[in-house]
Parts: C-alpha cells; structure tokens; sequence
C-alpha cells in the first residue's frame, strides 16, 4: 500500500496558554513548533499499515510525507523521515496564512501526481482546530473518506474496516481504496490498527513510535522535494482572513472548601446550581 | 442579503436537538433560512416539527439509502439543494463537521467551523471562532461567494420556536458519485444511556485516571443524584474506563453546562478547552496544586473515593 500522510506543524499545544492575543494578532513568541499531534498519529498508523508489526523494520509500502509550508517545516518532515516515512515533498507557501480550501486544492493535485492508495490526516489541527482538510480533500478527489477514525483493520482483500469515533458511539465503515481518512486521538492504542501482514492479537506499544539516533543521520539522504503553491493550486487564494482577535473573558478566582458538608452548602446558597 | 441553508441532523426519524443551535446561528446570519431534513424513514413526518421556526422553506429528502448516515451518500443532495443559498450551515456534531466541510469543496466554499459567534459588520459576515485550545478568539471574513459554518452547541442557543408554519417540500435524493460505491456502512454500536446528553446536560460529572476501574461505580450514584450526563477525561476515555465519545475536551465534546463537577481530572489545558464555559465548576482532587483549581469555582482537595460517596449522601440529605 502506497500511503501519502499530510503533516502541519503547530505552536507548542501543551503551552497554548501561553499564547497573547492582541487586536491585530496572535503573539506565539516562545512557542517552540512542534508537529500536530494528530498528524504524527496519521504517521503512526501510516507505519502500522505499511508493515507486520512483528518485523517493523521493512515497510510493505511506501510512506511519502507532505506539508504545506515555509522551508522551517522541512524540520517537520525530516523527523517524519527519521521516523520511518520514505519520502518527503514540502509545498512552499506561508503556513501560517492558509485556510483549509487551499490546502486541500494544493493536497488534491500532490494526490494526482502521486496517486497514493490511501491519504492520511490529523482530524484536526490543534492550534486552528479547522478540522475541515480531509473531508474537503475526499470531496475535491470524490474519494470516500472516514473521518474521526480510532480503529483501522486492513483486510485480506485490501478494503479498510474503520471505526470511526461520533457522537454516541462508534460508527464502522468498509472502504475500498483509493481513499481519505483522518485519524482520532485512540488510533495510536495497542490494538487499534491492522495492515493485512500483521497477525491480529499483535500488541503494538501505546502512542507513537520515535526515532532512533542512525534513523536521524539516515533521514538527512532521504528524498525531499519542493513544489510551488501556485503550480499546484493555479488560481486559488487563501479565502478566509482573520482580521482581529481578542483573549477569551477571564474567570474570577474560585475558593477552596475545606470539606463536602461546605461544598454543598455553597453550592445550594451561593451559586444556586443545586 | 444572506440567504441560509440549514442541515437538519436526523436520526432513526427523530430530529436531533443539535439542529435547534444551527437553526440559531442562521437566524443572527441571515436574511432569511431555509431547513433541509435529510434522512432514511420517518423524516418526513419529522421534519414537521421543523416548521415553526420561521423557515422559508423546508425541504425533505427521505429516502431508504439515507437511513444511516454516510457522508458520500448525503453530500450530492446537501450540495444540489444549496444552490442559490449564501450560507450553509449545521451544528458542528460528530455528523456537521463530518458533512459541511466535504459539501463546501464542492461549492468552492471557505468554511468557519465549530464556531462560537456570527455577526454582521457593515456588509460583512463576521465569524467568532474559539483558537489555540479556546486561548484566544479569532475574528474571520469568508471571501468565497458561498460560505459555510458548523455552529458550537454550547455557544448558541437552542432556537425556540418563532411561530408561523413554513411550507414543506420533497427534495429529490441526488445519485451520489464514484465515492459512494467504494463505501460501505457497517453498524453503529450506540452506547445506550438514559442520562441526558453531554452536549445538552445541565449538570455534568466528568472523571479523570483516578477513577481507574471504578469510574463508574464511583461516579453513577452522583450523576443519578443530580440527574446529570457522565464525561471524562482523555486518560480516562484511553484506558478504556470510559468509552471515547464521553470524552470532554478540545479534541473531545465542548461543554457548557450550569454545573460541571472535574473529579481525579488535573486540569490539562486541553481538558479546560472543552468545559471552562461551565456556569459553576468544582474540583476534587487529592493534589492541592493540581491546574484545575486555578479554574475552578469550588475546590476540595480530598480523595475522591471517599468525598464522592460522602457527597452523595450529603446531596441526598440536602433534597431532604
Ligand atoms: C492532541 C491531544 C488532544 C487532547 N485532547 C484532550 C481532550 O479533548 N480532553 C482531555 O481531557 N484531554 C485531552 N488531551 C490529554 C490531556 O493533555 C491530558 O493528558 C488529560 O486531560 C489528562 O487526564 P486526567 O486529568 O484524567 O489525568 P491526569 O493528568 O493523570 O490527572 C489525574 C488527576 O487525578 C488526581 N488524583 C489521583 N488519585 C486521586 C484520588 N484518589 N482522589 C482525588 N484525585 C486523585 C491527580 O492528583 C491528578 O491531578 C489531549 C492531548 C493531546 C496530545
Ligand atoms: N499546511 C498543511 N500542510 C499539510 N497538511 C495540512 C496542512 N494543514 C492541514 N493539514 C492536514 O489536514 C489535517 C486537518 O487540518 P485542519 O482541517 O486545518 O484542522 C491536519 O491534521 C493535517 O493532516
């Protein structure tokens, strides 16, 4: 299976707070980059589909990794090569300035020329949190698409049982490649993705895999290649602009209560939520 | 002039609540909206309750291939019955930010999703939308000729009816393309619940980690003693102590109830993301320095085993 696995980068989400919004901007200063967590679970399960989890080491496949962005992303794609991805094609542009519509114009024709079996993304990006890429890429592609996806099983006839994360449970889809998936946070758990050369019981360890030091050194010779926005996108301008932003309203110091007799006390005669 | 297409959400012939926040954000959008109530079975007879909102029209589209929801099935209809709308908006549920963004490719639309406010500037439609895990709100105009919005449940409120009865009309079911025939729907597995919804409960117990096996032995007896929905945190809902879709959070369902209780939940910015618009929110954890209580309105540190148990009791005792 040939798998193309889209990748964004995103301001440090475990420092989000510390982020300053003013009128005209959001200040990030500080903020190191650091890839979207959910694309480096899309990269996860683009290696779980692509191997027997007992002999990781030869990929049955290949894993060709793309951003949409300035040349500092290439240090996104490079950890992603380290990682185990094959190849890497950065789309020059200010990733900072894109909205989702050009995104998936410029995804959709790295999808013509590649012709990939599978597209994998994040659900959403945590910093933007549009979560609107793979469904606008599935539709530009008339792709079928799962999105929200927690469980992926190849079967043996190379169609994808997917179990997708929606309101009130979990809804299954059978999809014949080609085809898009955007990946939820519990597809990265032990059990929760099968290429067909994996014997089902295989227990992969929770989360994503990293690494390895002579991978880094390796990752440097691998093939990345730089594409121009307006070759792949002709014609298209980002279409949405932010043109102000304000912090969210501040919520007045709490109390603690030093037992549950005064918890529910306060709770009835202060804040009458009882 | 911004004439709005609402997505109905349908399901087994039942309207779903979530439509009312949609119908809510067309009404601050628009001039003037129109309801589409795509579904399998007994939409029809649905869609009646839709039509005293003050909607134009409201269309209906029931076809037995529509029974469960599947993207490639729905979007050709949702796409033919948006023409001539300015706006195409549903609530952003598992099912609207599932649908909108693929019906937007196909009318080359830009697309605010999961958003928090919309407004009129000058001639402009300005969205509010929640960013960097609801730190900051950003501000955004759509320059595409056609827009479209996925409205956040607990920031618009359910529409009440307006009065009037707005005309019903068959929409034809539009063959879907390639896409559909290489998917294929395979089973819901619904977790059956009499508790309220999350998205719609006015009282929420959520648990974190601590809760281990116990999660729900420890937290149904509060939940049944307030009437309250159950959610979690992301640890809790990875290992297993609760299923994924109870999960409260930035990447999980947003919350915005009168009383939100976070119980062995430490307070991981993207946990706040999901539930800081909560009326009234109370903590307990055994770790005095834990971040949720930099957030929360009542703080007990204690171990949640037994302040749960006693809190119960002392809820009960309070009812008399
Ligand atoms: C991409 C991404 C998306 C995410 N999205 C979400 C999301 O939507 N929602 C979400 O919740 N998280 C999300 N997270 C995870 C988040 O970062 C935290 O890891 C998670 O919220 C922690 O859950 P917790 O508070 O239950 O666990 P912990 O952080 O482990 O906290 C457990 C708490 O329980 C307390 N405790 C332990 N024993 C007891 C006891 N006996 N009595 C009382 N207190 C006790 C501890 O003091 C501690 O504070 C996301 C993470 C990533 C990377
Ligand atoms: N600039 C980009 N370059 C490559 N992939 C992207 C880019 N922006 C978004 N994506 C992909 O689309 C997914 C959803 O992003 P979004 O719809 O913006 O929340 C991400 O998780 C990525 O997989």
């Amino acid at each position: 299976m040939k798998i193309l696995v889209a990748i964004k980068r995103v301001a440090d989400p475990d420092n989000a707070n510390k982020v300053k919004p003013t009128a005209d901007k959001v200040d990030t200063t500080g903020l190191e980059w650091k890839p979207n967590p959910f694309d480096e679970y899309a990269l996860e399960t683009a290696l779980r589909l692509t191997e027997n989890g007992k002999n990781n080491k030869v990929r049955q496949g290949e894993v060709v990794v793309v951003t949409i962005g300035n040349k500092d992303t290439e240090t996104q794609l490079r950890s992603a090569l380290a990682t185990g991805a094959d190849r890497a094609i950065r789309v020059e542009a200010e990733d900072t300035d894109l909205d989702g519509r050009l995104v998936a114009a410029a995804l959709k024709s790295v999808v013509d020329a590649e012709k990939p079996d599978l597209v994998l993304l994040g659900k959403q990006v945590v910093d933007g949190d549009s979560n609107s890429v793979g469904q606008m890429l599935a539709q530009l592609l008339d792709y079928p698409m799962a999105t929200f996806a927690a469980t992926i099983q190849e079967e043996a006839d190379g169609r994808l049982l997917v179990g997708r994360e929606v309101d009130g449970g979990v809804l299954s889809l059978r999809l014949t490649t080609p085809a898009i998936i955007t990946v939820d946070l519990r597809v990265v758990a032990p059990t929760s993705v099968y290429s067909k050369h994996t014997d089902a019981g295989f227990k992969y360890s929770d989360g994503v895999r990293f690494a390895a030091l002579p991978a880094i050194m390796k990752a440097k010779k691998k093939p990345l290649d730089v594409k121009a926005l307006a070759d792949l996108a002709p014609g298209k301008t980002n279409g949405s602009s932010y043109f102000r932003f304000e912090a969210p309203p501040a919520r007045a110091a709490g109390v603690k209560v030093p037992d549950v007799a005064t918890l529910v006390n306060k709770l009835a005669t202060e804040a009458k939520a009882l | 002039m911004t004439k709005v297409l609402v997505i109905a959400e349908v399901e087994a012939g039942k309207v779903k609540k979530t439509t009312l926040s949609a119908i809510t954000l067309a009404r601050q959008a628009g001039s003037s909206f129109s309801i589409l109530a795509i579904g399998g079975a007994g939409t029809g007879a649905a869609a009646a309750e839709l039509t005293g909102y003050g909607a134009e029209a409201v269309l209906v589209t029931e076809d037995a291939s529509l029974e469960n929801y599947v993207a490639e099935q729905y979007a050709p209809t949702v796409i033919a019955a948006a023409q001539g709308f300015d706006l195409v908006v549903a609530t952003a549920s598992s099912f609207g930010k599932d649908l909108i963004p693929r019906v937007a490719a196909a009318l080359d639309a830009s697309y605010a999703g999961d958003v928090a406010g919309a407004a009129r500037e000058g001639d402009k439609l300005v969205f509010k939308r929640p960013i960097f895990a609801g730190n900051a709100f950003g501000y955004v105009t759509l320059g595409t000729p056609v827009q479209t919005a996925t409205a956040r449940q607990s920031e618009f409120e359910p529409a009440e009816p307006s009065g009037g009865s707005s005309p019903v009309s068959a929409f034809a079911k539009v063959a879907p393309g390639a896409a559909a025939s290489r998917v294929e729907f395979v089973s819901l597995d619904a977790v059956k619940s009499e508790r309220p919804e999350l998205t719609d409960a006015s009282v929420i117990v959520s648990g974190g980690r601590a809760l281990k096996e116990k999660f729900f032995e420890v937290l149904e007896p509060l939940a049944d003693t307030l009437g309250a929905a159950i959610g979690a945190s992301r640890a809790a809902c990875d290992a297993g102590y609760a299923p994924g879709d109870f999960q409260v959070g930035q990447t999980g369902k947003i919350v915005a109830p009168k009383l939100y209780f976070a119980i062995g939940i430490s307070g991981a910015i993207q946990h706040i993301a999901g539930m800081k618009s909560s009326k009234t929110i109370v903590a307990i954890n055994k770790d005095p320095d834990a971040p949720i209580f930099q957030l929360a309105d009542y703080g007990l540190v204690a171990d949640l085993f037994t302040a749960v148990p006693e809190l119960v009791s002392a809820l009960k005792a309070h009812r008399g």
